[in-house]
């Protein structure tokens, strides 16, 4: 699609905005996008923003194996890099995990970094506290385990000092788990 | 301070963690996230359960969805599409909630002042409470996850509404601008086009989300914006002293009083050195808060749905004429 004020250009960045009651809807060049104070990458919180980044995007990856780009589906919800790459819209939330390795260089450029250091998710942290206490009592079990072998082994071995103390700290450890 | 800052906002981007983002969801799809997130709103004891109105976009006629963009409850792409698309809103405007804008979930707080932290903390603690029920995408190393990468970690947007018209005067605006985005920062026009903007109105937000805490990007906000402040006040009152400059002050008010036409491009000038005039104390006997609540109620779509019907553009800049004759006699 060719730049809606130039009719030059190649559009590549979609404004959305509303100017004295109407709603307006642009595909720009980045030339004229810029000359009418959408430039920036970071030009602001709606779709100007999307597509400033998504033209990033596109240029960014340009040179990338389209064969390979294409191949590869997020299972969750069907989107291609391809797909990403071209509208600068993230399918879901596996998206991330699935094209780390091609999205990562773009984030880094985009923030300067890829550490998130703010507010964690409350339910989020609510659930790895939970699967920690699992884990925990996993290993707990197992160390149980360990030691009853232990006691087979002794008994078998007829070492019956040895074999009353395990039982005593299996019997220690079975109660304070209950 | 609250007199060069005019509004205060966060923005705060969220996902459900078991839906696909809203680019990967069709009408019913949507549909179904608006409302998980509605009843979750509704049951979430929160400050916006108890009062709060629901709006939905393919219910609104053209002229209420556009006075939702000139209130700054919504924006131009939220309105663009109407599937599967609703306003969450509570009675008195502060607290919003847009579903399936560019996110699941874009929650806005509002204020009227300069305090970005109280804003926070508000926005912070409904968003607390709605994760406990809806459970958003969340990665430890990303942080909250969005549709679009450039929101990825905290998801928030804080900005400040500024009214500098001493600065854009003077032309120092452009020179500031250009250094913000060094600091993370980003500057535009509140109304009309992106490099002029109408009334000296601007936008200063953050623009980095990733890698910075709420709290940092809220201190480094307020401490520009406290600057720019400063600066446009300083700048008036050098301005102020001039008698050419106490001349066009006030005529603008002698317009404003007296036309029985007026463009709303040419409203919001005249509003805007009024504005400076009574900051600067050269106008006195106008209220602050009269002139803010005109610079509101003379926009086009607004000035519709106030009076509820349909007005041709000559039409409203005759009653846009008569509010402000009305309102500033």
């Amino acid at each position: 699609m060719k730049c809606q004020k130039c009719n030059k250009n190649e559009a590549n960045t979609h404004v959305k905005r509303v100017i004295n009651g109407e709603f307006e809807e642009y595909h720009l060049c980045s030339d004229c996008a810029k000359e009418m104070g959408y430039g920036n990458a970071f030009s602001g919180f709606g779709s100007g923003f999307a597509d400033s980044f998504n033209s990033l995007f596109g240029s960014f990856f340009e040179n990338a194996l389209p064969a390979r780009t294409q191949a590869t589906r997020c299972e969750t919800c069907g989107t291609s890099y391809n797909d990403i790459a071209s509208t600068g819209m993230v399918g879901c939330a596996d998206c991330y995990e699935v094209f780390a390795d091609r999205l990562l260089p773009t984030i880094r450029r985009v923030h300067g970094n890829t550490t998130h250091c703010g507010k964690n998710s409350p339910a989020f942290r609510k659930k790895r506290l939970e699967e920690n206490k699992e884990i925990e009592v996993k290993e707990e079990v197992s160390e149980l385990d360990k030691l009853k072998a232990e006691l087979d082994e002794a008994v078998k071995n007829q070492e019956f000092e040895k074999a009353a103390m395990l039982r005593d700290e299996i019997k220690e450890k079975e109660s304070n788990n209950e | 301070m609250s007199k060069v800052v005019m509004q205060t906002r966060i923005r705060l981007a969220r996902n459900l963690k078991k839906y696909p983002f809203p680019c990967r969801l069709n009408t019913a799809g949507k549909t179904e996230v608006a409302e998980i997130i509605i009843d979750a709103v509704k049951n979430s004891n929160s400050p916006l359960s108890k009062e709060l109105d629901v709006l939905y976009v393919k219910d609104l006629t053209e002229a209420q969805r556009i006075s939702l963009v000139e209130q700054h409850l919504a924006s131009p792409e939220f309105i663009s599409d109407s599937a599967g698309r609703a306003l969450i809103l509570s009675k008195d405007r502060t607290m919003s909630i847009m579903l399936n804008e560019e996110d699941h979930i874009r929650l806005q707080v509002l204020r009227k002042d300069f305090n970005l932290k109280e804003a926070y903390d508000t926005a912070d603690k409904l968003d607390t409470l709605l994760d406990e029920n809806l459970e958003f995408a969340f990665d430890e190393k990303l942080g909250y996850l969005t549709q679009c990468p450039t929101n990825l970690g905290t998801g928030m947007r804080a900005s400040v509404m500024l009214h500098l018209p001493a600065l854009k005067s003077s032309k120092a605006i452009s020179r500031i601008a250009g250094n913000l985005s060094k600091l993370g920062l980003t500057i535009r026009g509140a109304y009309g086009e992106g490099t002029e903007p109408e009334g000296a109105m601007y936008q200063l937000s953050n623009q980095v989300t990733l890698g910075i805490s709420e709290e940092a990007a809220v201190e480094n906000l307020k401490n520009i914006a406290q600057q720019l402040v400063s600066q446009e006040l300083q700048a008036q009152k050098r301005m102020s002293e001039s008698l050419d400059t106490q001349d066009k002050l006030w005529r603008s008010l002698g317009i404003l009083r007296t036309a029985k036409l007026i463009s709303c491009k040419e409203a919001l000038e005249l509003l805007s050195n009024v504005r400076f005039g009574i900051n600067s104390g050269v106008i006195d006997g106008v209220e602050l808060e009269t002139v803010d609540k005109l610079i509101e109620d003379i926009q086009p779509a607004t000035m519709m749905v106030n009076k509820n019907e349909q007005i041709s553009p000559r039409d409203r800049d005759i009653l846009r004429a008569e509010i402000l004759n009305e309102a500033l006699r």
